[in-house]
């Protein structure tokens, strides 16, 4: 198996089953969605064998793949994994997995959505493995379009109507994505003279040590990185698409949304801001943690008065955006630790959340939590999801949430100690939200209306048994998520100690 | 003087000429689509020609005549787009009233005079290919004769069409009173930035700003766009801009050198208002044909952002724009007419339900669209990306950002598209037809663009080889 391009097939696996269903009849549901599980348990499969064949001890990239791409354009596709990408790729297939049978209802026009959706996961795959910024490119706006037509064929119109939702969500990241993409162009010029110039993001990285990108340029094109990677994630001003996206959007594109491609935003600053721009990132480190800040108790102050279900989980996200970003801002292994170990955690947590919401509302028709309550009575499995996600996310010891989250703050309070108090008084918020969301959707007097209301069974229990599983055995062994992270960040340490030494032109204001 | 050089053109007319003999020879109610399958099966000769003419460069008539790989790919990026054209338009001209068996042949001698504008190497052959080009174009926007809107058409294309000429003939006049010559090298040598040159190049320049469509030249384009028979909508916006782009290419980088200082504010500046008015004002078309007629004005302003870098690399991202600009068209306009003959009209909202009525079509639209606003993994992006990056090196950082954040606004109008065709259902509950040449030119476009935009390799070295033919460096 040495040779076996692992990786390749990991991001093939979506894409061939997407091109093999487009040849089945539109009327063969079941086969669709049988077919559509298949692959991604086959994806999931290959990624599980790559996560227990990476060497810790070793490190750095593994199953290494690479082909000349376009010699003109110094492309090369490179294919890759660390402890930083093995467990964003884990999670997506987790999550992507789990959609698949989250969306085993559907029947409307099934065969478009599940090829959309494969295609989808084939997008997000592809990000998190190449090591090549043009490629990273084009699956990273691959997957934008997909969704805006999820949306609107599959979409709700609750609250906002589903074309707007769509919309919105589609031009904000789009908008986002241009100045990313006049940044990464900016960086690849200016990166190694004509005739040299490559998008492989190991050399870039390179070029900084060897002193070709000054400190102002760095800056700027931060800058425009962040704005890019910023509005994918969710950072403060830029959150708005959030909530009203999620809540337009079908239960699977809330669920792959809020799971995974945010995380793009989180793991793009990382391995682009940060590795190969980190006088920027230093740079604009204590702007971060300052929104950061204001994501969480913004964010968590909205959650608080919301009556939809779907706004409260996607207010929520946003305010979970918040610990990540701070544990970047950062700039210590540790923090950088719980910011990477944070993003896994909330995206199975808040896929969770989704599907249950899903599974609530396909089932009584309505979101509006004062319409609800006493679930628990008609539908205790579904109930338990939602408590496992529920008390995963206020960071419940025992749980995924608990570890990442603490990690974070040790690793942000010797940096920023006023802003991680006022991060870790974002909990308490946190805590009141979502037992507030329990407390009146799950519990309280049985409710007749609800008495028809069948509980989860069959094949819509695999997400509530894959993801929930996954958030008490990480939760109960850390270890199994924080060590593979850990031999991600391990290597960056000495960079970032050496980072802080580095003379800086404004971040020393702020501390 | 060899002649040998001209063969594809030579052929191109006899092809016409022969359409011409044999439509007066069929019976007088018998279907011209013979003649259509003739047409296409000839240019596809032709085309099949030219790719062993690569690595030529030669000139012949004392030097007003050139061939090279530049001139090649051109005329390559006309045939192609005249073949497709061809294959989706076979049922288009059977539904027109009369002289089905001329439409062919005259849209074989547009492309004559587009492939004579790439091959000019003096300001006459320039204007003597521009004008076999508009004139057939006159007649051709007019077609329908039933339909008052394409007559209308026809009669602002000619009006507006002559004026642009004069003005381009009157700066031809200056140049060649200014400098003694009209022949490419020649001027170049005599060239200088006097008051009469300066002038005359601008009006030069103002003519072929016109036949391509850029703002503040754009007046004609949605009106004629709208009421030509869609096939001629669809060569408009892919023969007469394109071959613009290959003139102005030509003559500003060999003929109007020294004029380059005065060059780059023009053109970022003109780029700039293209690319904000076509997408600000597309925004607002119920009428496909429209949308795409600013669409196309968009489009043309991100491919001069490529003349901005005077050098190979800039050319050379130009023309690979130029080719994925081609098949991103042939792939919206084959759905155009495939939905019109369904529907009748070429309202956006005609295309509710098309995902469910012909779902290769809805593909192709939706990845033709998004090719044009340059979303990856489509072809487009990868131009923008070729086209940006030349003009970013060169210090309009600003330019890039506008275009880019332009195409991801012209999103919003593609989408509005996309959204028709995939969330309504179908308004007619009759069966969708789509024929077989039709969906071959729509699978090659759809092809075409993918491959293009996930490995743009061999175009781009193509295009390089091309753009280095140009002796200018």
């Amino acid at each position: 198996m040495d040779h076996f391009p692992l990786l390749t097939a990991i991001m093939l696996a979506p894409i061939i089953g997407a091109l093999f269903l487009s040849f089945l009849p539109r009327e063969a549901d079941k086969i669709i969605k049988m077919v559509s599980a298949l692959t991604m348990m086959v994806a999931l499969g290959l990624v599980i064998y790559a996560y227990e064949m990476y060497d810790f001890n070793l490190g750095g990239m593994q199953f290494v793949e690479s082909r000349a791409w376009i010699q003109d354009l110094g492309v090369s596709f490179i294919l890759g994994v660390d402890g930083i990408s093995l467990p964003m790729l884990l999670l997506t297939v987790l999550i992507g997995f789990s959609t698949v049978f989250a969306s085993w209802n559907i029947t409307k026009r099934s065969k478009e959505f599940f090829i959309l959706l494969l295609i989808l996961l084939a997008g997000v795959t592809g990000t998190f493995i190449t090591q090549d910024l043009f490629i990273f490119l084009l699956f990273y706006e691959m997957v934008v379009i997909p969704i805006y037509i999820m949306v609107l064929i599959w979409g709700s119109s609750k609250r906002v109507s589903k074309e707007y939702s769509g919309m919105k969500l589609t031009i904000y990241l789009l908008l986002g994505s241009a100045f990313m993409l006049v940044g990464i162009i900016d960086l690849y010029l200016n990166a190694y003279p004509s005739g040299m110039r490559t998008f492989s993001m190991t050399a870039l990285a390179q070029a900084n040590q060897l002193g070709n990108l000054s400190e102002g340029f760095q800056i700027f094109t931060f800058f425009l990185l962040m704005i890019g990677f910023g509005s994918l994630l969710s950072m403060w001003p830029l959150h708005s698409w959030s909530p009203d996206g999620y809540a337009g959007a079908p239960t699977a594109v809330s669920m792959i949304h809020a799971g995974v491609l945010k995380k793009i935003g989180g793991y793009g600053l990382i391995r682009i801001g940060l590795l190969i721009l980190p006088l920027g990132a230093k740079f604009w480190a204590p702007w971060i943690a300052l929104l950061a800040v204001c994501n969480v108790l913004y964010a968590g102050f909205i959650a608080l008065v919301q009556k939809d279900l779907k706004y409260v989980i996607g207010y929520s996200s946003v305010s979970h955006m918040g610990y990540v970003l701070i544990g970047f801002a950062a700039l210590n292994g540790t923090g950088m630790n719980g910011a990477i170990g944070n993003m896994f955690a909330h995206g199975i947590m808040s896929a969770l959340f989704f599907a249950m919401i899903g599974y609530v509302y396909e089932k009584t028709h309505t979101r509006y939590i004062p319409d609800l309550g006493g679930l628990a009575h008609q539908m205790p499995r579904v109930a338990t999801g939602f408590m496992l996600a529920g008390m995963a996310s206020l960071g419940l010891p025992g749980l995924i949430g608990f570890i990442p989250e603490f990690t974070i703050f040790v690793g942000a309070f010797r940096e920023y100690p006023v802003y991680a108090l006022l991060a870790i008084s974002g909990i308490i918020f946190t805590a009141l939200y979502i037992l507030r969301v329990l407390a009146n959707v799950l519990f309280g007097p049985r409710r007749t209306e609800f008495d028809g209301c069948a509980d989860a069974r069959g094949v819509e229990l695999v997400p509530l048994i894959v993801l929930g599983s996954v958030l008490v055995v990480f939760g109960v062994f850390p270890q199994m998520l924080m060590g593979m992270v850990n031999s991600g960040v391990e290597p960056m340490v000495p960079f970032l100690t050496k980072l802080h030494a580095a003379p800086a032109l404004l971040g020393g204001l702020f501390r | 003087m060899n002649i040998t050089l001209l063969t594809s053109e030579i052929a191109i007319i006899c092809l016409s000429l022969l359409i011409i003999i044999l439509d007066l020879l069929l019976p007088r109610f018998e279907t011209r689509r013979s003649l259509g399958y003739l047409a296409a099966a000839g240019v596809a000769g032709v085309f099949a020609y030219t790719c062993t003419q690569y690595g030529v460069s030669a000139t012949v008539y004392q030097g007003l005549f050139t061939l090279d790989s530049f001139a090649l790919f051109f005329k390559q990026i006309f045939l192609l787009a005249i073949l497709l054209t061809l294959l989706f338009s076979f049922d288009y001209v059977e539904g027109l009233a009369k002289y089905q068996g001329e439409f062919y042949a005259l849209l074989l001698l547009a492309v004559a005079g587009m492939m004579i504008m790439a091959s000019a190497n003096d300001l006459l052959t320039v204007f003597i290919g521009t004008e076999l080009m508009t004139v057939t174009f006159y007649i051709l926007v007019g077609y329908q004769f039933n339909s008052s809107k394409s007559s209308e058409a026809g009669m602002k294309y000619m009006i507006l069409g002559s004026v642009s000429s004069a003005v381009l003939l009157y700066g031809v006049s200056w140049v060649y009173g200014c400098t003694g010559s009209i022949v490419f090298e020649q001027i170049a040598k005599h060239a200088n930035t006097s008051l009469g040159m300066l002038f005359g190049f601008g009006l030069i320049v103002a003519g072929l700003f016109f036949k391509m469509a850029l703002i503040p030249f754009h007046m004609w384009a949605p009106e004629i766009y709208e009421g030509a028979p869609t096939p001629i909508t669809a060569m408009l916006s892919m023969g007469s801009k394109v071959a613009g782009l290959a003139v102005l290419l030509r003559m500003v980088f060999i003929a109007f050198v020294p004029m380059q200082a005065y060059w780059g504010g023009i053109v970022s500046i003109i780029a700039a208002i293209t690319m904000i008015g076509g997408t600000v004002i597309a925004m607002w078309q119920t009428n496909i044909k429209r949308m795409m007629a600013y669409s196309s004005i968009t489009q043309a302003g991100y491919m001069i952002v490529g003349l901005l870098s005077a050098d190979a690399s800039g050319i050379k991202s130009v023309l690979f724009y130029a080719m994925l600009y081609m098949f991103a068209n042939v792939g919206v306009f084959a759905t155009i007419i495939a939905v019109k003959k369904h529907h009748g009209s070429n309202e956006i909202k005609d295309f509710s339900g098309l995902a469910q009525q012909s779902p290769l079509l809805a593909v192709v639209m939706t990845v033709s669209l998004l090719s044009m606003a340059g979303i990856p993994p489509m072809a487009g992006f990868a131009g923008k990306l070729y086209v940006f990056s030349t003009v970013i090196e060169k210090g309009y950082l600003w330019l890039g950002l506008l275009g880019f954040v332009m195409s991801m606004i012209s999103v919003y109008y593609y989408l509005n598209v996309t959204k028709v065709i995939y969330m309504n259902e179908p308004c007619v509950q009759k069966e969708f037809i789509v024929s077989q040449p039709l969906r071959i030119a729509a699978l090659i476009s759809l092809l075409a663009t993918l491959w293009i935009g996930i490995y743009p390799g061999p175009l781009a070295e193509l295009a390089n080889t091309a753009a280095r033919s140009l002796s200018i460096l």
